[in-house]
């Protein structure tokens, strides 16, 4: 690196001038191509959104909300309460297993399990989600027998959240003082009891942006739905197996490539609804966050 | 039971899932195994057979006659779009991340960050519509047939360019689908690198730009390479968005960049209606095999770049 810039060091040394225009102009290259790079991440973003947007509020209708679908028309309050179903199925069922290893990846990080349980972990995350979906397709569906059902889809939807949520509540209880725990420990309060009494109240918000991570994550998925939940156009009657259900991902990418005008509404409808949910989500744990 | 003991059981089951996953697909998958040899992956033929023949019996599976599967179409295609996504979410990565990091003041970084990173809270399936709806139209109409004639003498740019559907189509979106993972990631440690680094290399008469090059990029360099081994695997998972606009090219190799291509993944979506037609269910079978695979290379690049990270000693976020 030259150590030559200014005026006064360009006349005592012959050729310094070139090379300090050299560097301004590959400054100035460098910072354009940079700006340049996030000018196109945020012009994308502004394109995908003003689409979902104007399509998405042009076909949004009262009837959306409040009729099920008929064939490609009517609307789509079965996809609306199948999703909801789903997905907060899924982060029920994923929450036991999830904090608990949360916990003890935190608090009881001495052995082996705690490390091979937050590697796997993480490579789970990495899993493609319709491996995810295949998986419970021929294991709940096909083995167990549940065909298309609430059941085989919430599950696949947990295994999907479970990482998230393991390590999201990791990282918030390591973020309470030690000086907490070793307080109540002095004062002779079990494991269980510094669990519940001090460090999981602490970490509340923390374990909260997590649940609500997976929850955004749950609504935009269709890859792990398509072969555990089906579709279904009416509204769900409770029946956890042999009854399929829908869900608003699954009618953006079926009814988009119907040739009807309706079936377009309905998809870009549904973009809409799962769209502003996800992204109010993620604002909402990005707030909670700090 | 101990409070203690009580979690680890609880918990264990995280990391008991993954190891299910790979079993119970593994075990469904292996008659198809059997049957298909180590030439499933390359050999290009995807061939239910004759569905209204009578099944036959070959290395003791029952098959139908003339079924052949070969993934070798689908291979190529994963990691053609996922390269292509990939030499372009690096350099659009790292520059978004250097402008987020050294250009963008302290106030405004966190929601100029904060909007590009929203790009990766945009489920799949919405990535998939703006493409068939918007980006395939105008890259097939304007875009594409532009290319073609004015830097069609590249190898591998020229020729038919298509509607649309394809390769570079789904390694465009791809691209933006993968991006967020690298610029979060990187912006972050840039941010944290010390200010000790930045404030000697200024006094040493290094411009801010030269700093960054010479100083700092070198310094986040694992940190880098980890998070385009994760971006890796997500590219080469995507299942919605690809489906969508990949054309769905069946037992055919891409001529050119423009041309329709399957994934692993997006194969699984868009074939499982079809091999439910076999009756001797050895098409589904097959298709578990191709999820196998496709899990087992997620798995090895994920544990890559994870061990990578860790012996790094940096971090990576795990989420979007």
């Amino acid at each position: 690196m030259s150590t030559v810039s200014g005026n006064e060091s360009a006349a005592a040394f012959p050729g310094a001038a070139g090379r300090a225009f050299g560097r301004r102009f590959w400054d100035f290259a460098g910072w354009s191509i940079c700006g340049l790079a996030f000018v196109l991440l945020g012009g994308a973003m502004l394109w995908i959104m003003a689409m979902v947007l104007l399509r998405g509020f042009h076909a949004l209708t009262i009837e959306v909300l409040t009729h099920v679908t008929e064939g490609y028309a009517g609307g789509l309050l079965n996809a609306i309460e199948g999703t909801l179903i789903l997905g907060v199925g899924g982060i029920l069922l994923a929450l036991p297993p999830g904090l608990a290893a949360g916990i003890y990846m935190a608090e009881f990080d001495n052995g082996r399990l705690a490390p091979t349980i937050r590697f796997l972990a993480d490579v789970l995350v990495g899993v493609p989600s319709i491996v995810i979906g295949y998986f419970g397709y021929v294991t709940m569906v096909v083995a167990f027998g549940w065909k298309f059902s609430v059941a085989a889809g919430s599950i696949a939807l947990a295994i999907i959240s479970l990482p998230y949520i393991c390590r999201t509540t990791e990282m918030a209880i390591r973020q309470v003082p030690r000086s907490l725990r070793e307080a109540a420990y002095a004062l002779g309060a079990s494991e269980g009891q510094v669990a519940t009494g001090v460090y999981l109240p602490v970490a509340l918000p923390g374990v909260l942006t997590g649940v609500l991570l997976a929850l955004a994550i749950s609504v935009g998925e269709t890859a792990p739905l398509l072969y555990t939940a089906g579709w279904s156009n009416y509204l769900w009657t409770g029946h956890l197996t042999n009854e399929p259900v829908g869900y608003l991902t699954y009618a953006i990418w079926a009814f988009i490539t119907e040739p009807f005008a309706g079936a377009h509404a309905l998809a870009y409808a549904a973009a809409l609804l799962v769209t502003v949910f996800v992204l109010i989500i993620s604002i909402l744990s990005r707030l909670f966050v700090k | 039971m101990k409070f203690r003991h009580f979690m680890a059981a609880l918990g264990s089951t995280v990391a008991a899932v993954l190891l299910i996953i790979v079993a119970f697909l593994g075990v469904y998958a292996w008659p198809a195994m059997r049957l298909n040899g180590f030439h499933f992956l390359f050999e290009n033929s995807w061939n239910l057979g004759g569905l209204y023949a009578n099944p036959i019996t070959v290395h003791g599976q029952q098959i139908l006659p003339g079924a052949h599967y070969g993934i070798l179409f689908l291979i190529v295609g994963t990691v053609l779009s996922t390269a292509i996504a990939v030499a372009l979410a690096v350099p659009v990565g790292v520059g978004a991340a250097i402008f987020l990091a050294e250009a963008v003041p302290q106030a405004a970084r966190r929601w100029f960050s904060f909007f590009v990173e929203l790009l990766a809270a945009i489920p799949s399936v919405v990535f998939g519509l703006w493409g068939y709806v918007v980006v395939i139209p105008f890259l097939g109409h304007h875009v594409f047939p532009f290319m073609a004639k004015w830097i069609g003498f590249v190898p591998f740019f020229g020729g038919s360019t298509g509607s649309g559907y394809g390769l570079l189509t789904s390694g465009l979106v791809l691209t933006l689908m993968i991006v967020p993972l690298i610029t979060a990631t990187l912006r972050d440690a840039l941010v944290s690198q010390p200010e000790m680094l930045r404030e000697g290399a200024i006094a040493l008469g290094a411009s801010r730009f030269e700093t960054l090059r010479t100083v700092l990029l070198p310094g986040v360099r694992r940190t880098l390479i980890g998070s385009t081994i994760l971006a890796t695997g997500r590219a080469l998972g995507e299942t919605m968005a690809v489906l969508m606009i990949s054309g769905n090219a069946l037992n055919y190799l891409p001529q050119n960049i423009y041309a329709p291509i399957s994934t692993m993944a997006s194969f699984i979506v868009s074939q499982l209606d079809s091999a439910l037609q076999d009756p001797t269910g050895m098409a589904v079978r097959s298709l578990a095999e191709v999820a196998l695979v496709l899990c087992l290379i997620s798995i090895v690049v994920n544990s890559f770049a994870r061990l990578l990270i860790r012996f790094s000693g940096e971090q990576v976020r795990v989420t979007p």
